[in-house]
């Protein structure tokens, strides 16, 4: 047989270069191809339509709280009293698992918006319930204070904050 | 059998579930017919198209939604919303004509080099099985978008079955689960649009399993006899597998990115209307010589009878076919039968996405004719007359020969 790929010097062949450009070129062009079958599973156009939600706040009143829906998730707008406010206030932040100031959480003191979802493993938790007389996961026994942040059981941090702005006294968008 | 792993993890797998063994031999060593031509691509072709068809499915089935009232806008939801939703939509709709473009390619290389006769028959056969159950799914999943066309072709294709004497009626009203094509309907499609595709796969492996068992069919018709008619599968047939692939998927990507509507309808983007048929219903364009064969016949049960016949018909083929000889190449009428078979199947493709009415009706009952004449009479009476050219000894002898003008040609320049 005739050899019809000379070999040149430290023993690199012709064959070798085709070898390596005919599958660098068909492994790309297979991860192009790939890639809209991992994209198509992201939220779609319409769900991120759906990214803010406005909430009327004068109907809550004192002592009581709202669930609003946004994005598909629970959101908690309580209206604190003046108690819960400092209890919220009146902690020794070394003593918390996740330590933040009540002050950091809220943007008026009276309004408590946060994520009601727990961050254990993403339960709704139970209002006016557990040691500390805020939120109780029934899940596996999570305790938040009046300011939403963790105390006790197994959740590794306090219940989210998510981004909103009030519109006027009245009306909050969150999102 | 001499599959010997070197790999210790494949040899404990191999030692417990012979699996590795299996694809070893089916994808490597599988002794294959030295010439055989870009004809014997189309098979590996009709396996890629389905593996296209089921994974840009079961995308598709996360975003829709099986409901009269939803079905249309969750598919408008597909293309305007979902992320690369149009891309993946127009795949497998483009994709369902390309996998009856290569099947039907597949099967004419199969009449041509009569890759149906014994010992092949059953490899046949279950190539059959796979086309109607190609159809079967293809008309099902054609509904499902919910446009007029795809309203109104479950209405004339479920209706077929009321030609079917005294229970026809109760047929039809079992298969929509009502008294029209409606909610039940589109919801059984569904499921049953989801699932064939799987029982296909089934029986694409009993289809490769028996080809596995008689060996491929080459354009010389004379089987493998020896050591020197035959090289691995691997890597000459994967590499020229994979090279048709690649010429393959810039056809396919001609039509979905340059032409993704061309084959389809544009009535099939108005919502379904139960109250009112478009004024010219035509299938898509695989099912249309089935169609003009249905029209040919003006009587409802005929009709229907010789349009199921077209395809039945084709299951006694190596039984029609009386010749001994395989390949087209050494059958000197047989050959020119052949291409006229072709055309007339291109006639009645035409004449199907016509009107009936006027010359192409009769046309169309000419061209279903010679359909049924070819089969069935012409087929077997060559066979008998037929004066076949000599046959090579063997695949090698019939190469070499070949070869022998190219190598003076090479000597010389
Ligand atoms: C999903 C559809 C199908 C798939 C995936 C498929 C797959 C294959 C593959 C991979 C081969 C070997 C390669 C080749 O010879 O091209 C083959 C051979 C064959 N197929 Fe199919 N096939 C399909 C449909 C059909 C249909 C509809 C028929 C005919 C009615 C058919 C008849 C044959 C025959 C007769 C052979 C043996 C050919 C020979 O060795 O000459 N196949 N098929
Ligand atoms: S999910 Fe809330 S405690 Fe586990």
């Amino acid at each position: 047989m005739t050899t019809t790929t000379p070999e040149e010097e430290n023993g690199v062949k012709r064959r070798d270069f085709l070898y390596i450009a005919a599958g660098g070129l068909g492994a790309v062009g297979t991860a192009a191809a790939i890639w809209p079958f991992i994209s198509q599973m992201n939220p779609s156009a319409d769900v991120l339509a759906l990214s803010t939600t406005e909430a009327d706040l004068s109907g809550i009143e004192v002592g009581s709280e709202l669930t609003v829906v946004w994005q598909g998730k629970p959101i908690f707008v309580r209206h604190r009293t003046e108690q819960d406010i400092a209890s919220a206030e009146d902690v020794d932040l070394a003593t918390l698992p996740d330590p933040q100031p009540d002050s950091e959480r809220v943007i008026k003191p009276e309004w408590l918006v946060m994520i009601g979802i727990c961050t254990h493993l993403g339960c709704v938790p139970l209002k006016g319930q557990g040691d500390y007389g805020g939120w109780f996961c029934p899940c596996h026994g999570s305790h938040y204070d009046t300011s939403g942040r963790i105390r006790k059981g197994p959740a590794p941090a306090n219940l989210v904050i998510p981004p909103y702005e009030f519109l006027d006294d009245n009306n909050i968008k969150i999102g | 059998m001499s599959f010997e792993p070197k790999n210790p993890a494949i040899k404990w797998v191999e030692d417990r579930l012979p699996l590795p063994g299996m694809l070893h031999h089916a994808l490597y060593e599988y002794p294959t017919p030295k010439n055989l031509s870009y004809w014997w691509t189309f098979g590996s072709l009709a396996g890629f198209m389905l593996v296209v068809q089921i994974v840009t499915g079961i995308v598709l089935a996360m975003h829709y939604t099986p409901h009269v009232d939803h079905a249309f806008n969750s598919v408008e939801h597909i293309m305007r919303d979902v992320n690369y939703g149009w891309l993946i939509r127009y795949m497998h709709a483009n994709g369902a004509s390309m996998f009856f473009i290569v099947v039907y390619l597949h099967i004419f290389r199969g009449l041509y080099y009569g890759s149906y006769k014994a010992p092949r028959e059953l490899l046949w056969w279950l190539g059959l099985v796979i086309f109607l159950l190609m159809m079967a799914t293809a008309f099902m999943g054609y509904v499902l978008p919910w446009g007029q066309m795809s309203f109104w072709g479950a209405t004339v294709i479920t209706n077929l079955f009321s030609a079917i004497p005294l229970v026809g009626d109760s047929i039809v009203t079992w298969l929509w689960g009502g008294f029209a094509v409606d909610n039940p309907t589109l919801n059984r499609f569904f499921s049953l649009h989801y699932l064939l595709p799987f029982v296909i796969a089934g029986v694409v492996i009993l289809h490769i399993w028996s080809l596995h068992t008689s060996g491929s069919n080459n354009p010389t018709g004379v089987e493998i006899k020896d050591k020197q008619d035959s090289i691995p599968f691997h890597p000459y047939y994967t590499v020229k597998d994979l090279f048709g692939l690649a010429i393959f998927l810039i056809f396919f990507s001609a039509f979905l990115f340059y032409a993704p509507n061309y084959l389809g309808h544009p009535d099939n983007y108005i919502p379904a209307n139960p109250l009112v048929t478009p004024a010219h219903i035509v299938p898509e364009w695989y099912f249309l010589p089935f169609y003009a064969i249905l029209r040919a016949v003006p009587d409802k049960l005929g009709g229907v009878l010789l349009m199921f016949g077209a395809i039945l018909v084709l299951f006694a083929l190596p039984w029609l076919d009386k010749s001994r000889i395989r390949s087209a190449r050494f059958r000197p009428i047989y050959k020119q039968l052949f291409w006229i078979f072709v055309a007339d199947c291109i006639l009645l493709t035409y004449i199907g996405g016509k009107p009936a009415e006027g010359a192409y009706l009769i046309w169309g009952r000419i061209a279903t004719v010679y359909y049924f004449v070819h089969l069935l009479i012409l087929l077997p009476l060559v066979g008998l007359f037929e004066k076949p050219k000599p046959l090579p000894a063997s695949i090698s002898e019939d190469v070499l020969s070949k070869k022998k003008p190219a190598k003076e040609e090479a000597a010389n320049a």
